[in-house]
């Protein structure tokens, strides 16, 4: 028996001649923080909202809670909260009546929404400022309400869109920490990201989308021991590419990109003790992550 | 797929949530908010009422003032419906991704819809039943059958939202209004009898007056403020139920179309 609380088969959505979401299949189990991740035009958010029931596919079937979806999506969402990739937080309320009045839309009884309200603020670390307007608090400070409120329901299940995209390191580390008490709390995260450093630190498993399409899928070790050397040594500097030719034929996978030549290796003593010849050249030995993994992928190309 | 674009809405209580949502923003503005709704109608039928009024014969036997309330009271009603149907609505929808947010919850798009419409119904029903009040109080009404005026007002501003909604859910941007300001509701106004007896128009623009919602209410309000019992009253009322009940099924999918595709 499956302990999967979303599985998504066959699921295609066609917007005019482009397939943004092309046939894609994954499920999530219970209480791991699943990751979605892709450049721009992926399909990341169409898939969020597909299996949220927000918008209509073209063909496949979901399930979400027990529920299948679009059909009953209603009755699942009541289960699940949402942080959506730009903050649709209600303008004309406080930081209170924000909460009071999602809490609401959830069936919730009054006394229970204002039970709920002060660990809420607390979470989002934003107690005392109850009686705050949206438009005076920081983007970091409406990101940790978006947060809060998608608990206001203590769903089961919180979707993910882009949760840190346009925070600065503080904000970001602190919703990272939130999401970490919330998987030790035993809730199941879905979340879209480009931010590999997030996926690598958050996501128990993940997949990589591109043109509408899963390109990978694994734990971010096993993805970056599947598709990447172990050490990466990045070179730059005058007469680099001469170096690079040289140092080839041991270096693994050699690839340049304008000013730069990355080494993929297996074993990067011999790369490393090349360079210690070559004083002009400026080097980077680092772990191969899962960034390397993506842009291997899902190529260097800029996508807009 | 595809058909759930068509599909018959699940109407439920939820849709209380999306009201009360609204009645606690408005809550914060109320009393500039229902002054600007009054303020401008009063200008215009004490202005016109009296100024336009003091070269006029009576008009259906009664003063021009009292002859232009009853369709002032209705036709304020359509004004109020129509922009909080449209353009607050719009800001909603479309600037402030308010909808968006409730639509993340367990609530449908019918929920909401009817939200809106029940909404924008009870701002213009206040706003009606505000002149509807002064000029009773002024004695320019009849206040023998004034509290039957208030289903009249409800049903008006019912048929305008409803129809709003569906312009909201086709616009652009807010300049989209304006082609059905100038379009369909002035026009309406003109041709509903508020401002003169619609007997005065060729036959054929008469025939037109009587599929417009608001000649319907105009001949149910001004007999009813007059002190008479109007006639035709089921189909009276028949009319702006049905541009309401027609109306926001249209809206409900031309809104799923916009935003579930």
């Amino acid at each position: 028996m499956s302990q999967a609380v979303l599985s998504v088969a066959g699921l295609r959505k066609r917007y005019g001649s482009e397939e943004v979401v092309a046939g894609i299949d994954f499920e999530v189990q219970a209480g791991e923080c699943f990751g979605l991740l892709g450049p721009n035009g992926a399909g990341k958010t169409t898939t969020l909202k597909l299996c949220l029931g927000l918008i209509e596919p073209d063909a496949g079937e979901i399930r979400l809670l027990g529920r299948t979806v679009p059909g009953e999506a209603r009755e699942a969402r009541q289960q699940v909260g949402v942080i959506p990739q730009f903050d649709n937080l209600d303008p004309d309320f406080s930081v209170r009546e924000n909460l009071q009045v999602y809490g609401r839309y959830f069936g919730m009884k009054k006394k229970d929404i204002e039970a709920r309200i002060p660990q809420l603020l607390e979470f989002a670390g934003l107690s005392g400022r109850e009686a705050a307007k949206i438009q005076t608090l920081s983007g970091g400070m409406k990101r940790r309400l978006t947060l809060a409120r998608a608990l206001v329901n203590d769903p089961e299940v919180v979707f993910l869109d882009e949760p840190t995209t346009g925070l600065d390191p503080q904000a970001r580390h602190l919703i990272w920490e939130r999401l970490k008490s919330l998987k030790q709390e035993g809730k199941t995260l879905l979340l879209t990201t480009h931010f590999l450093e997030e996926a690598e630190r958050l996501c128990s498993r993940l997949v990589i989308m591109d043109h509408g399409r899963i390109i990978a899928l694994g734990s971010p070790r096993e993805l970056i021991a599947k598709h990447i050397e172990p050490h990466v040594v990045e070179v730059h500097g005058p007469g680099f590419e001469a170096w690079a030719e040289k140092v080839r034929p041991q270096a693994g996978r050699v690839e340049i990109v304008g000013e730069t030549a990355f080494c993929y290796a297996q074993d990067e003593e011999p790369v490393v003790a090349s360079l210690k010849s070559e004083p002009e050249l400026i080097y980077l030995h680092r772990p191969a992550n899962l960034e390397d993994v993506f842009l291997k992928l899902t190529g260097r190309d800029l996508r807009d | 797929m595809g058909t759930r674009i068509f599909a018959a809405p699940q109407l439920s209580l939820r849709f209380v949530h999306v009201w009360s949502r609204n009645l606690l923003v408005w809550r914060k503005l109320a009393i500039p908010s229902m002054l600007g709704n009054l303020a401008d109608p009063m200008i215009f039928l004490f202005g016109l009422g009296y100024g336009l009024g003091a070269m006029m014969p009576a008009v259906q036997g009664v003063s021009y003032v009292t002859f232009l309330a009853g369709g002032m009271v209705v036709s304020s009603t359509m004004y109020a419906a129509t922009f909080e149907a449209m353009y607050s609505a719009f800001s909603r929808m479309h600037q402030q991704k308010t909808w968006e947010g409730i639509l993340n919850a367990p609530i449908l798009l019918e929920d909401v819809v009817l939200g809106e419409l029940f909404w924008a119904t009870t701002k213009a029903t206040l706003s009606g039943v505000s002149i509807l009040v002064v000029v009773t109080l002024l004695g320019v009404a009849s206040p023998s059958y004034a509290l039957a005026v208030l289903p009249v007002i409800v049903v008006t501003g019912l048929a305008f939202a409803a129809v709003g909604l569906a312009m909201n859910a086709l616009a652009p941007n807010y300049d989209f209004f304006m082609y059905y300001f100038t379009l369909v509701i002035t026009p309406t106004s003109l041709l509903s009898g508020v401002f003169f007896p619609i007997d005065q128009l060729p036959g054929s623009l008469q025939a037109a007056a009587a599929v417009l919602p608001l000649y319907h209410a105009v001949a149910l309000a001004r007999p009813l403020m007059l002190g008479d019992i109007p006639q035709d009253v089921l189909l009276h009322l028949a009319v702006p139920l049905g541009y309401a009940a027609v109306g926001f099924y249209v809206a409900l999918v031309l809104t799923r179309r916009r935003l579930l595709k």
